[in-house]
């Protein structure tokens, strides 16, 4: 049995997702519910991180298709960090850094949300 | 490594792996892959890339050849010939034109929330040789080979 978990932690504005294990066509649902989960409670600044995923598959990038542009409409984002090489180099055959900020550490990707957050206040 | 595991209907040994065709066994194709790669001298960095190609072959089956219904068959086959290590999967579902499968445009799967053939991109990428076999009515087989002389 694949060993797949996810963990979310709130950073003020931001939603963090822990992935942990193998993201595949057996558990991309879970990570699909996490997605449906924050949507439903309008959090929208969602930030990924892949520090202990091990393995992805197409039926896992699939999941990040799937809510990103509703995400977008709200004014979100999905930010991924954190991607052991192995896992980067399958995003980045299918050219999914054209369409999602990938950066090396969750601070980055926080404090980027925060940023424009900022902007958008003054 | 000889044994036939009966409550899930899967068997396995050496040259052979059949599972039933549900998501639950990508995980078990996906070790099985990973040892007879390392058995043929694969070196480790490069055998994620067979187990993935496998994984997406394996996971087009369930969802297309079998449309999720979960007690297809789905044979897996390893051969090496000291030039090239290939994996045959063959599956008992609906057939397929690979050719008519398109290829990926994320800009459109962006507009319609979806994925398509983003599994046989990887396979192709992945290995040296992907080849479809389809004989409508009796059975699917596709072949993922990689040369040995590049990645032992």
């Amino acid at each position: 049995m694949a060993e797949f978990s996810t963990a979310v932690k709130y950073r003020g504005d931001v939603n963090v997702i822990y992935l942990n294990g193998f993201l595949d066509a057996h558990t991309a649902p879970q990570l699909e519910n996490e997605f449906s989960k924050l949507i439903e409670e309008n959090k929208y600044s969602i930030v990924v991180n892949f520090k202990d995923l091990n393995y992805i598959s197409s039926a896992g990038l699939g999941v990040f298709m799937a809510f990103i542009e509703k995400i977008r409409e709200n004014k979100g984002d999905i930010k991924l960090t954190s991607m052991n090489d192995k896992v980067f180099n399958i995003f980045d055959l299918l050219g999914f850094p054209l369409l999602y900020e990938i950066f090396k550490s969750e601070e980055e990707a926080v404090k980027k949300f925060n940023e424009i957050k900022k902007l958008e206040n003054e | 490594m000889r044994l036939k595991n009966l409550k899930t209907n899967n068997y396995i040994d050496d040259k052979k792996l059949i599972v039933q065709s549900r998501t639950e066994n990508l995980s078990v194709v996906r070790d099985y892959i990973h040892d007879a790669a390392l058995k043929a001298g694969i070196n480790p960095e490069k055998v994620g890339d067979i187990i993935l190609a496998v994984d997406e072959a394996c996971t087009n089956i369930i969802k297309h050849a079998y449309k999720s219904i979960p007690d297809g068959k789905i044979e897996i086959q390893v051969l090496n010939n000291y030039k090239k290590f290939t994996i045959v999967i063959t599956d008992y579902g609906s057939s397929f034109e690979p050719k008519k499968v398109p290829a990926p445009d994320l800009q459109k799967y962006y507009q319609q929330h979806r994925v398509g053939g983003l599994g046989m991109y990887l396979m192709k990428n992945l290995m040296d040789e992907v080849d479809y076999i389809s004989v409508p009515g009796k059975y699917n087989r596709v072949s993922l080979s990689k040369n040995l002389n590049t990645v032992s």
